[in-house]
This record gives structure tokens, C-alpha cells and sequence, in this order.
């Protein structure tokens, strides 16, 4: 079995059963713990800041440890996380806050238009952003601005395709959509349960790509081939779910998974690879950006500023998290690193590619229903 | 004119003063369980519309959810799952507490409960991953098979709705253990002498006397592991891989992915329907002070 990656009393009253752990027993002993407990956190050590904290709504990624602690040395105050996973979700949780309680929101930049329609997130400096630095294509994505205005400050990109054992698995087969559906690898592939990624990879294999796809063609041309993909598959899961079938030999290939997924492991596992698919890899592209409820943008932009920074930039990159391309060219990574990620092959790739954006609120429902209808299928 | 009786009115003011200080309590659940419920009663008769939640009254959310034939399918299989994990559960937590009651010395029954309370000390996350290394393809299961012979390649434990309830079996047979246990050491030894006296023999014995008195500790635990485990979404996801759709995973893409509370509410409305009836079936021997 190959390694696995680290990541990241009862008693029912009973009146007759004088020697077991009593209710009154139970509540003294919960009382001791929960007071102990209580007593350590009082007298731990805490650190004090200077009222320049902020909340930060993101990916696993940007909560690195050494990320953060750049971001609290920028700012002088401390970084409070949150993780989410999907823009869908972060959404969600900011609709369920108070005002203020977010300052920076790591978005997907392709999904930065969408969101500043609700006005969740404000227009940003373009001209603070060092569009110079980052590599060929980043800042001519056609979602980058939005009716010219600019809404996040993109910082790390990668793509999804299949990750693979590639001791099981021939690389040329993981160069093409059609390895979804091959009779070969039946019962050998575990599904990312993120939704719109699978039918933007479903469609790019059928000849649509993910900004064409409407609530008709996914009706008539995707539904029938992700059918065949979940039957072709053994499991749908989370990231953690899909990464232990293929650590445990369970399954061979990941279907939406890529760099970011294995990229962390390959250098302890070499039978792990990853391939975007030549009809075009479906990009992802992270981004910073501000709440407009937020009283500390400052600290915000103080923050964007540090994530862009070499040292940034390399942190995040290489996260304990998930591993991807930096956007800055001068990133200072190791020759290894540059390997693992394909640093000289991102401008051919880049061209072929791509970006996953959320749908309209009708596509993304109409996703939703045939998603809820793949995992009964 | 009527003169009030004294006692009878010191009685009416303690009975006044009892009254009160049951308030708290009652304000309690009313706050934290009656409201939430009737909270997302009325939400599951609201839309979300264009991404807005709209508080129009409709049955939307309701159709949607009978029309859609694989919803409905998800619904009997989360019932379905539930009911498999709670006769299993039965079958195999009884024995175990019949042991610990009768079999196991006084002295050493509260250590041997808390050995079986061992597997709630850990994180329930961890079990459920540590169950998909056990049922994989290399896991310990399929390399004992193979290598003594009795398989000739790896089995497919892992990602099946056997590996599903297989978990919760795992995470529920203590709580029915520890129901079953505690109501079992209320039963007075006498009540089974008498039957041996009587000349019943001692399956006779726990067909008759046993297993009739230790009806509400199997009612209680029954209940408590129908309504966990219908209403759990992680197992399935984890060990079933996904491969058969409960409600609440449903429920989950409503509320994680579309923001849609309404539809969310509308199915959990569903699986509250379904406990409510698993209650009225088990209320004739669901009596907690037995417990």
C-alpha cells in the first residue's frame, strides 16, 4: 500500500448500576475538563495586536501557515480564516454573515464578475496591480475585468483534467476526454465531486466549451456521456475521498484532478502524474478581493500586495495545502518545483485553456438537478 | 361568603410556583427545537428565484422534489439505509450487551464499557477514512483473502452501500450497546429465577422474560441510530463513494452548492416526516426513564 498523505459517555441514566459513572459523576467530571480547559486558554499566551485584524474568507490554500504569518507581519494584526470550498458555498456564507464580518475574499477570478453583480466585492486599483510581473495571458482572460472595471487581483492558477497512477494508467490515454469514458479504465476512476468542473471537463470533451454551456446542450449533449463517466467510475468524492482510492490503489485516475491534487506528492510518489487534456485544459484561477462591507481594506490591499510578493508568491505556490502555478514570473521556486509544476510549458498550455466559470443562476441550477441525478445514477 | 381553604391555597401557589420553574426548560426547547423546526417548515414553502430567496407561499419546492423521480429514490434509500443499519446494529449490539450485563463480573463491567466506548473517542471523520483504507483494494481485508487463498483478486469491499452500513454499524452498535446494557441491568434476577424455577429452560427464559423487559432499551437505541443515520451525509459520501444518493447529500448540494435553503428545507421536511412515523411506530416501548 502506498503512503497516505498526512493532512492535512455517556452514561444513560441508570439508577440501579450504583458503581458506573453517574449523571452527577459525568457533570462533575465535564465541569473539571471543560474549567481546566477554560482555565489553560485564559492563561495561555496570547499575542496582542494592534486592532488591525482582519477576516479572510478562502481556498485551503491560501491558509498556509507561512502565508499567513506574512500577512500578519504586513499588517500587524491577525489573519482570521475561513476555508470554503466552491464559489457557491463562500457565497452562501457571506449571504449568512453580518456586514463587516469579511474584509478579503480569495474568489475565483473567473467568478469575480459574477460576484461583484451582487455587490459583495468592490472595484480594485488596476493600476496596483503588477500585471508586468505576471506570466503572458493572465491579465487577457476575458473575465479579468468586468464592463472595464477590475474586481480581483489574480495569484495562483491551475487547471483540472485527471490525475493518475501513471504505473496503471498509459499517459497518451490521459491526453484526451475520451480517457472518461474508455472501457478500460471501468471501475478504476474516482470522480471530483465538484459539479460544474466535471460537466465543463464533459463538455470540452464533446466539443463545448465551459462558457457555451447552456440549460439546452446540457440536456442534450453532456447528461448522456457524464452518465456514462459515473458509470464508468467507482466513486465520487471529496478531494480527500478521491486521493485516498488512488493512495490505496482503489481506483487508477482522478477525473478533475491535476496538479493540484498531486503536485504535493509527487516528489515522495513518483508513480503519480497529472495531464490536461488536449482538446483544452479547463483553467481555475484564483483571486483576491476586497468586501465592500470591510473597515480595514487597508490591511486588505497590504495583504495582496504581500501575497504577490516572491516570498508570497512561493508560499502559496507550494502550499501545505494544494501546490499550483504562481502568477508571478519571478517566483523564486526550486528547479524541482518549476518541474513538478511544467513552469516551461504554461505558455503553450495557458493557450490552450479554457477558464471554469460558475454559470448563470439558471445553467448553474439546471447543473445542480443533473449533478443530484448523476449521484442517484 | 366562601372562605378558601388554607392548604388548598398554599397548594395552588406551590403548584404555580412548579409551574414556573419549569418555564426555562420549556423556553428552552421552544427556542432551540420547536422553532428551528417551524422555522424550516415555513422556508420549505418559499422559492429562490434567480439566486433571491422570495417568501411567496408555494408548493414549488414539493412538486419539484415528487416529480423528480431520482429524489425519491434518494429518499427511500436514505430510509432504507437507516432501517438495514438499525436491524444490524440490534443484532449485533444485543449479544454483546446481554455479555456485559449477565456474563461479565460486576467488577469488571465498567471497564469493559468504557473499552466499548473506546471508538467515540476518536473523530468520526477519522473512522470513516480509516474504514476506507481497511475495505480498499490493498486494505487488510482483501490482502488476508488473498494470501491465504480464498480469493484470487481484490474484492470490491470499498464504495458499495455494504461499506456504507458496515460504518455505521461501526459508529452506532455502542449507543444501542449502552441502551440495551442499561436497561438489561434494571431487570431483577428474580424475574429469571422464577422462570428457571418454573422449569423454563434459559432460551425459554430470554424468549419470555428477558427480551420483553429489554423492549424499550432496544425501542430507545433503535430510534436514536434510525435518526442519526438517516440523516447523515458523510458516510455514504466517504464510504459508499457516492455511488447511491441519500437525501441529506441532496440536501447538502441544495444548501453547499445552490444556496437554496427552501428546496433544503422541503427535503429535510421529508426525513422528518420519516422519523416522525419510526417514532410512532417505536412509541408503545419508547420509555426513557428506563434508560
Amino acid at each position: 500500500m502506498k503512503p497516505i498523505r498526512p493532512n492535512g459517555p455517556f452514561s444513560p441514566y441508570d439508577r440501579s448500576v450504583s458503581t458506573l459513572m453517574n449523571r452527577r459523576r459525568f457533570m462533575k467530571g465535564a465541569a473539571a475538563v471543560t474549567g481546566g480547559a477554560a482555565a489553560a486558554g485564559m492563561m495561555a499566551p496570547t499575542k496582542s495586536y494592534a486592532g488591525n485584524d482582519i477576516s479572510f474568507l478562502t481556498w485551503c490554500d491560501h491558509t498556509d501557515a507561512r502565508l499567513i504569518g506574512l500577512y500578519e507581519e504586513a499588517i500587524g494584526g491577525k489573519v482570521n480564516v475561513k476555508s470554503y470550498e466552491g464559489t457557491g458555498s463562500a457565497l452562501a456564507t457571506i449571504e449568512q454573515s453580518q456586514p463587516g464580518d469579511w474584509d478579503m475574499f480569495m474568489c475565483d477570478f473567473q467568478d469575480t464578475g459574477m460576484v461583484s453583480a451582487t455587490g459583495i466585492i468592490d472595484q480594485l486599483d488596476d493600476s496596483r496591480v503588477p500585471w508586468d510581473g505576471m506570466f503572458e495571458g493572465i491579465q487577457a482572460q476575458p473575465h479579468a475585468y468586468t464592463n472595464g472595471k477590475l474586481y480581483g487581483v489574480p495569484d495562483k492558477f491551475g487547471y483540472y483534467g485527471v490525475a493518475y497512477n501513471k504505473d496503471k494508467v498509459d499517459p497518451e490515454d490521459a491526453k484526451s476526454g475520451a480517457i472518461m469514458y474508455d472501457p478500460k479504465y471501468k471501475g478504476r476512476i474516482a470522480v471530483y465531486d465538484y459539479y460544474f468542473v466535471i460537466m465543463q471537463l464533459v463538455g470540452i470533451s464533446k466539443g463545448i466549451i465551459p462558457a457555451d454551456i447552456t440549460v439546452e446542450n446540457l440536456e442534450s449533449v453532456i447528461r448522456e456521456p457524464l452518465l456514462e463517466l459515473k458509470a464508468n467510475s467507482l466513486l465520487t468524492g471529496d478531494i480527500l475521498t478521491t486521493l485516498n482510492a488512488l493512495h490505496t490503489e482503489s481506483v487508477d485516475i482522478i477525473v478533475g484532478g491535476a496538479e493540484w491534487s498531486v503536485a504535493l506528492d509527487m516528489a515522495n510518489s513518483p508513480w503519480l502524474d497529472y495531464q490536461y487534456f488536449d482538446e483544452g485544459a479547463l483553467m481555475w484561477n484564483e483571486a483576491l478581493s476586497i468586501v465592500s462591507d470591510s473597515e480595514n481594506k487597508d490591511a486588505v490591499w497590504d495583504c495582496i500586495d504581500t501575497t504577490l510578493t516572491p516570498d508570497g508568491q512561493r508560499y502559496l505556490a507550494t502550499s501545505d495545502c494544494y501546490w499550483a502555478m504562481p502568477v508571478m514570473k519571478n517566483t523564486p521556486l526550486t528547479d524541482d518545483e518549476k518541474a513538478i509544476l511544467r513552469w516551461d510549458e504554461q505558455p503553450g498550455i495557458l493557450a490552450n485553456s479554457y477558464p471554469s466559470t460558475m454559470g448563470t443562476p439558471d445553467v448553474d441550477a439546471a447543473m445542480i438537478d443533473l449533478w443530484t441525478e448523476y449521484l442517484a445514477s | 361568603m366562601a372562605v378558601p381553604h388554607r392548604s388548598a391555597g398554599r397548594r395552588s401557589f406551590y403548584l404555580n410556583v412548579s409551574r414556573w420553574a419549569v418555564a426555562p426548560s420549556l423556553v428552552y426547547v421552544a427556542i432551540f427545537f420547536a422553532a428551528p423546526i417551524v422555522v424550516m417548515i415555513i422556508v420549505s414553502f418559499w422559492q429562490r428565484v434567480g439566486g433571491k430567496l422570495e417568501a411567496v407561499w408555494s408548493f414549488v419546492n414539493y412538486e419539484k422534489l415528487f416529480k423528480k423521480s431520482y429524489l425519491l429514490e434518494g429518499w427511500f434509500n436514505s430510509i432504507e439505509v437507516a432501517l438495514i443499519t438499525t436491524v444490524v446494529s440490534i443484532l449485533v449490539a444485543y449479544p454483546l450487551a446481554y455479555v456485559l450485563a449477565y456474563q461479565v463480573p460486576k467488577h469488571w463491567q465498567k471497564f469493559a464499557l468504557i473499552l466499548c466506548i473506546l471508538p467515540f473517542w476518536t473523530s468520526y471523520l477519522v473512522r470513516s477514512y480509516a474504514w476506507t483504507i481497511v475495505l480498499s483494494e490493498t486494505g487488510i481485508i482483501n490482502t488476508v483473502l488473498l494470501s491465504i487463498g480464498i480469493i484470487d483478486d481484490p474484492m470490491q469491499i470499498g464504495y458499495t452501500r455494504g461499506a456504507t452500513v458496515l460504518g455505521f454499524v461501526h459508529f452506532f452498535m455502542m449507543l444501542l450497546t449502552l441502551t440495551i446494557y442499561s436497561n438489561l441491568v434494571q431487570i431483577s434476577k428474580s424475574y429469571r429465577l422464577a422462570g428457571e424455577d418454573l422449569g423454563a429452560n434459559k432460551f425459554q427464559v430470554f424468549l419470555r422474560i428477558t427480551l420483553p423487559l429489554s423492549l424499550p432499551g432496544i425501542a430507545i437505541g433503535a430510534f436514536i441510530t434510525f435518526v442519526i443515520a438517516i440523516g447523515d451525509f458523510i458516510t455514504p459520501m466517504i464510504l459508499g463513494g457516492g455511488n447511491e444518493m441519500l437525501l441529506p447529500q441532496a440536501i447538502m448540494l441544495q444548501v453547499q452548492r445552490a444556496n437554496d435553503f427552501p428546496m433544503a428545507s422541503a427535503m429535510s421536511v421529508l426525513l422528518m416526516i420519516s422519523v416522525t412515523i419510526a417514532y410512532f411506530l417505536l412509541a408503545r416501548w419508547l420509555k426513557m426513564d428506563r434508560v
